[in-house]
């Protein structure tokens, strides 16, 4: 079995920051594994500009923050990357298997980095009553259809929760000539920067009701109706208080849960509330050399964070290696 | 006179301004952290605009849609026009990160750009030469199907 100095799950914004710190701290042997055809994770949908004010005292938008990062990346042949790299197993003592096109591979890390990122939160996770029609999106899932594969999922659209995937999804479905009905959020204020709810929300005159949750979605073979109801201060609905909103489609935002199947299988301890490790120090584990880093670690509010504290993951695993 | 409060947006902190507004014009501001605060309360008032980032289509290309940016603010009230333009637009050349595609767009000085390379990363070309372009579209009908 082949054994690497360094191997990173993951080819996002954490990834990437970490495979250029661990090189630039002195690590020349770095196998960088990316599920998806190419570099750049989440970032790549994330069009929007908003991105890099922190790290680069610039406005960017994603695809342009995460532009730098692959550039530099690219430019450093100490690391190598394998792109369409499924990463299906993972033990204690970091041997990591993984699928490429055509191959099973398996690899020993002295030492590993997990990037792996988020999943959104699903509609079963808010058990949200109802029929279980076509029409119902996570907020980033809408954002991958739209920006990525140019399809449109829906014409008149409910956003439950107010995170700011949904809020950028707001402004995005109005661009592209869609109707954005309503942003339904349970809390008494928006979960996502107060930013976007200016300029994605109020900017397009969008209704936006706090402290109400959705009832009911109603529809047969998609959606057609969600039951909105107001909550009191303990989140239980108000009788009386119903009304219907008729939509095609929901967009679910709330929130994210870091994505760490992989590092439980190995024995890391997790939180099982928050799913991220449980830890003392940023980016460690209960395992010696194997660190996590960005959303997986857990999640952040911006991307500049996700770079800072993964760069120092890349630096924390240089030194785990130099003391091995 | 009158006094508006306004969020700034120019940053994920998001300070609350009180804008002081007479005839038209901001004469105080007060709240804002920093000195972009100024900045963007004097434009929200007397000339709101935004960048605006969508995407356009290709031609040829391994990337389906290309993600595009005005590369400096635009009127709030020419978001919707601008879009018609985006729409119309096909890129079937491969371009670059920051490469101009539309100079001027709607109003002189403010360019459109591309913000992803159309051939991402140096992978292996997948996109199919004969793939023709087409802008976003409804996939209802795709979703009836798998019914």
């Amino acid at each position: 079995m082949r054994e690497r100095d360094l191997v990173i799950v993951g080819g996002g914004s954490a990834g990437l920051a970490a495979a250029i710190a661990a090189h630039d701290h002195g690590v020349r042997d770095i196998l960088l594994l990316e599920r998806d055809q190419y570099l750049g994770g989440i970032l790549n949908q994330c069009i929007h500009t908003g991105f890099g004010l922190e790290y680069f005292k610039e406005v960017l938008t994603g695809p342009e923050y995460a532009d730098r990062f692959i550039r530099k990346v690219r430019s450093i042949d100490d690391i190598e990357v394998s792109l369409r790299s499924f990463v299906v197993h993972l033990t204690g003592d970091k041997v990591l298997t993984y699928f490429r096109p055509g191959l099973l591979e398996t690899v020993r890390a002295r030492a590993l980095i997990m990037a792996t990122g988020c999943r959104e939160k699903t509609r079963e996770m808010i058990h949200i009553a109802g029929s279980r029609p076509a029409g119902i999106f996570s907020a980033g899932l809408a954002q991958k259809l739209i920006n990525i594969e140019g399809l449109l999922p829906g014409n008149e659209v409910v956003i439950v929760g107010s995170g700011d995937i949904g809020l950028i999804m707001a402004r995005r479905f109005t661009l592209e000539g869609a109707r954005v009905k309503a942003i339904v959020e349970v809390q008494k204020n928006s979960r996502g920067l107060l930013r976007n709810l200016v300029q994605c929300v109020e900017d397009f005159g969008i209704p936006a009701y706090f402290s109400h949750m959705i009832a009911r979605i109603s529809g047969n073979k998609r959606v057609e109706k969600v039951i909105v109801a107001r909550v009191d201060d303990t989140y239980t609905m108000i009788p009386g208080s119903e009304f219907e909103i008729a939509c095609d489609t929901l967009l679910v935002s709330v929130g994210l849960i870091p994505e760490n199947e992989l590092i439980e299988m190995a024995g890391v301890r997790l939180d099982r509330k928050t799913n991220a490790p449980l830890s003392d120090e940023v980016n460690t584990t209960s395992i010696p050399g194997l660190f996590v880093c960005g959303n997986s670690f857990r999640v952040y509010d911006i991307v500049d964070s996700v770079t800072k504290d993964s760069s120092l993951a890349g630096r924390m695993a240089a030194e785990y290696l130099r003391g091995q | 006179m009158m006094t508006r409060p306004i969020t700034c947006i120019e940053c994920p902190v998001g300070c609350r301004i009180l804008v002081t507004v007479e005839n038209g014009k901001v004469v105080k501001i007060s709240g804002n952290k920093c000195p972009k605060g100024d900045l963007y309360s004097v434009s929200e008032i007397e000339n709101p605009a935004r960048i605006l980032t969508s995407t356009v289509a290709t031609r040829g290309m391994p990337l389906v849609m290309l993600p595009v940016r005005t590369d400096g603010p635009i009127p709030k009230t020419k978001l919707l026009e601008a879009m018609d333009e985006i729409r119309k637009i096909v890129v079937d050349r491969p371009v670059r990160t920051g490469e101009v595609i539309v100079k001027n767009f709607l109003q002189p000085g403010v360019n459109l750009i591309v913000t992803r390379d159309s051939s991402p990363d140096q992978s292996p070309r997948e996109g199919c030469p004969g793939q023709s372009a087409r802008s976003i579209r409804l996939i209802n009908s795709a979703f009836d199907r798998t019914l």
